[in-house]
């Protein structure tokens, strides 16, 4: 292995010049992940808010009907039906006149002045992200209904809570309103769907410019030359990250300054643990140049590949329910930390000391991605 | 000493196999040769005879399954690097980097072949001077014509003045004029430095510029000599003539005793005959019997084109029993 640096610096000249001139790979570089950005925020805050609603209210007192208006001015719900039992809301639900359903018991203002206060929520099953948008929604108002209630009642002279119950199907609770109190959905997907749009860039461009250089035939013709296998890795790797680090700056500040995410953590940290991701989804993307004959191929395996990732990677169905295999396989998408990590930083403002068993994940798995692709480019053609 | 010395490049029994979906198919059976220093020698075949996966195992790009073979005695496994460094490579299909221009890939190469950028600037110039391409040095190489392009890639080969070049159909795709240039500054190489050339082509014109000629077919080996030694292997003697009814007449001399074989070479009839004379009458006769005119019937020397296709037929015919 002798390494030259004569060699390492006209590799990275050429990569460097083909990334720079190549105008149109240039712009989907940068314009692509705009694109996406803009389409999935606005997709998703679209499907969050305006849940078609229908209201059984079995009370009929000052304070379910408070409880009804809070739900309908938050923008999450439309209520859109006025019904009388909760049979008539299932069979709404079930030809798809409504996506949820809100059922207030009789005597509710008592209840609630009694601390016992429950609602029940009904949600359609079939459209899971609705179902967790609409539960989380429905519930952090019902949190906040309650301290409302809660301080009218201390004044009143007694302690008082309302809670909401799922009934009738099982949903899962997740961490998402702890730190979402607004129910800004965004705030929740955006942190994950910046990591998302770069592993995509980031993997289809290490991926295809290998695969393309081998179709092309310059990949023989370097091969024929003296450069090494690992100086060709690292020439690739180096200015790929570059545009990817800028990439990431961009849509991180249209993140924080068009859609008003907030920034918790620290912006150094959050650098340092991108650049550690980025590697290892260049990583990724070199292996599977290597194991497959064509762009075509590649392409294939990377679609493949993110579309496990927006499953299976925790960014916008949680990890915690799914089956152990399937785990198993979204441990293999570098997305899956780094969503953690991402989300720690940005959401919670959390410090390494939190962060620290997923950036040593990650720092695993971008050594052995580097092993496996310099392991796998070789000397020679076959 | 002497011979290691002399030969430049060398290859015994090489033997590729590539694994296919039916198990491994045998793409080099037994490929032995020998190429001295100085030497043009001249791989020539039909496509998929297995010209260019020879030259890629003695390059050591493609590992081979038996035999051995070596450039400048460096073994084709073993010294991969050594053999990088001191010999120069075209691949068949345009392979140097499209987006950088004439000047950056020539640079490129002499970075990667470690030449001092001291010693960059005259070597390159000279090379574009000789390549005639100094007026296209700001020009992306990936937008020069065909020709040009394989003269670029000649350069770029050049550029570590490199003692052995192998050369992968360097004229493929390449218009009958720029070819001609391609080999008069192959011809120069050979003259003034004493290169050592391995040339791969499917073009008979360009096989009778070696010194040597190897002839490939189905992966063997069917003969390898100087182009005279190889066209004085075809049995009998050729004539040749443009019949009126080309059909009927092919049949007709096909049938005659003492034709060899009969080839065609566009409206031309080839027959290969064991008596020059007696057979030249024997089909005028045949033909005039059948009332079929003919015109311009002469005895003609073989060229590599037709020993080409004598050497394939017979060796299907003695494969098929």
């Amino acid at each position: 292995m002798q390494f030259s640096f004569q060699r390492l610096r006209a590799l990275l000249y050429k990569e460097i010049v083909q990334i720079l001139r190549d105008r149109r790979t240039l712009l989907l570089f940068f314009l692509l992940p705009l694109i996406e950005l803009f389409l999935f925020a606005y997709a998703v805050s679209l499907t969050v808010s305006h849940l078609p609603t229908a209201v059984v209210d079995q009370s009929l007192d000052s304070r379910s009907r408070d409880f009804i208006h809070a739900l309908a001015n938050s923008g999450n719900f439309d209520i859109t039906l006025d019904l009388q039992n909760q049979e008539q809301v299932l069979k709404a639900i079930d030809n798809g006149t409504v996506k949820a359903g809100i059922v207030i018991p009789p005597d509710f203002a008592g209840k609630v002045l009694r601390g016992e206060g429950s609602v029940l929520i009904l949600l359609d099953g079939s459209d899971s992200f609705s179902v967790e948008s609409g539960y989380s929604a429905a519930s952090s108002i019902a949190q906040k209904y309650s301290l409302e209630l809660t301080a009218q009642s201390v004044q009143a002279g007694g302690a008082a809570s309302t809670s909401a119950t799922s009934g009738g199907l099982p949903i899962a609770t997740i961490t998402r309103v702890l730190y979402n109190p607004d129910i800004k959905d965004l705030v929740f997907i955006l942190p994950g769907l910046i990591a998302l749009i770069m592993q995509i860039i980031v993997v289809t461009h290490s991926a295809l410019s290998l695969v393309r250089e081998r179709e092309a035939g310059t990949l023989e013709q370097l091969l024929a030359t003296p450069a090494r296998p690992f100086e060709m890795i690292i020439a690739k790797l180096v200015p790929g990250m570059l545009v990817a680090m800028l990439d990431m700056s961009i849509i991180l500040v249209i993140g924080i300054f068009w859609f008003q995410v907030p920034f918790q953590g620290s912006i150094g940290l959050l650098a340092v643990l991108s650049i550690l991701f980025i590697i290892s989804g260049m990583g990724l993307g070199l292996v599977i140049s290597a194991v497959t004959k064509s762009q075509r191929q590649a392409q294939q395996l990377t679609s493949v590949i993110q579309m496990l990732a927006m499953l299976l990677t925790g960014f916008l169905y949680p990890r915690t329910t799914m089956p152990l295999w399937t785990q198993l396989i979204g441990d293999l998408i570098p997305l899956t930390y780094f969503v953690r990590i991402i989300r720690g930083i940005m959401t919670k403002g959390v410090s390494l000391s939190f962060l620290w068993t997923d950036t040593l994940t990650l720092v695993v798995y971008a050594g052995i991605v580097l092993v496996v692709a310099a392991a796998l480019s070789k000397k020679r053609l076959d | 000493m002497t011979t290691t010395n002399e030969i430049a490049i060398s290859a015994q029994g090489l033997v590729k196999r590539f694994k296919g979906r039916g198990g491994a198919v045998t793409v080099l059976e037994d490929i032995t040769l020998e190429v001295k220093r100085g030497e043009t020698f001249g791989l020539i075949g039909p496509d998929g005879a297995g010209k260019s996966t020879t030259t890629r195992v003695i390059l050591g790009l493609l590992r081979r399954d038996g035999g051995r073979s070596s450039v400048l005695g460096h073994d084709s496994m073993r010294d991969v690097y050594m053999i990088r460094a001191e010999s120069g490579y075209i691949a068949q299909q345009f392979a140097l980097p499209a987006d950088l221009t004439v000047m950056e890939n020539m640079r490129f190469f002499a970075d990667l072949h470690g030449i001092p950028a001291k010693r960059q600037k005259g070597r390159i110039a000279e090379l574009l001077k000789f390549a005639g391409l100094t007026e296209f040095t700001s020009r992306p190489a990936g937008r020069l014509s065909g020709g040009m392009k394989k003269k670029l890639a000649l350069a770029c080969s050049l550029i570590h003045e490199p003692q052995v070049v192998l050369l992968d159909e360097p004229t493929l795709g390449v218009d009958p004029v720029s070819r001609r240039e391609f080999w008069n500054l192959l011809g120069n190489l050979r003259a003034e430095r004493g290169l050592t050339i391995f040339v791969c082509t499917p073009y008979m014109d360009e096989a009778e510029r070696c010194n040597q000629v190897g002839l490939i077919y189905k992966g063997r080996l069917i003969a390898r000599d100087t182009p005279a030694g190889i066209k004085k292997m075809v049995p009998g003697r050729l004539l040749e003539f443009k019949p009126a009814q080309f059909e009927t007449a092919r049949k007709i001399v096909a049938g005659l005793t003492g034709v060899l074989q009969v080839q065609t070479y566009g409206a031309m009839l080839h027959p290969f005959v064991d008596d020059l004379e007696l057979r030249r009458k024997e089909i005028e006769q045949a033909l005039t019997a059948q009332g079929i005119t003919w015109s311009g019937m002469r005895a003609i020397q073989p060229r590599m084109e037709e020993a080409f296709i004598n050497l394939v037929t017979r060796q299907e015919e003695a494969e098929n029993g």
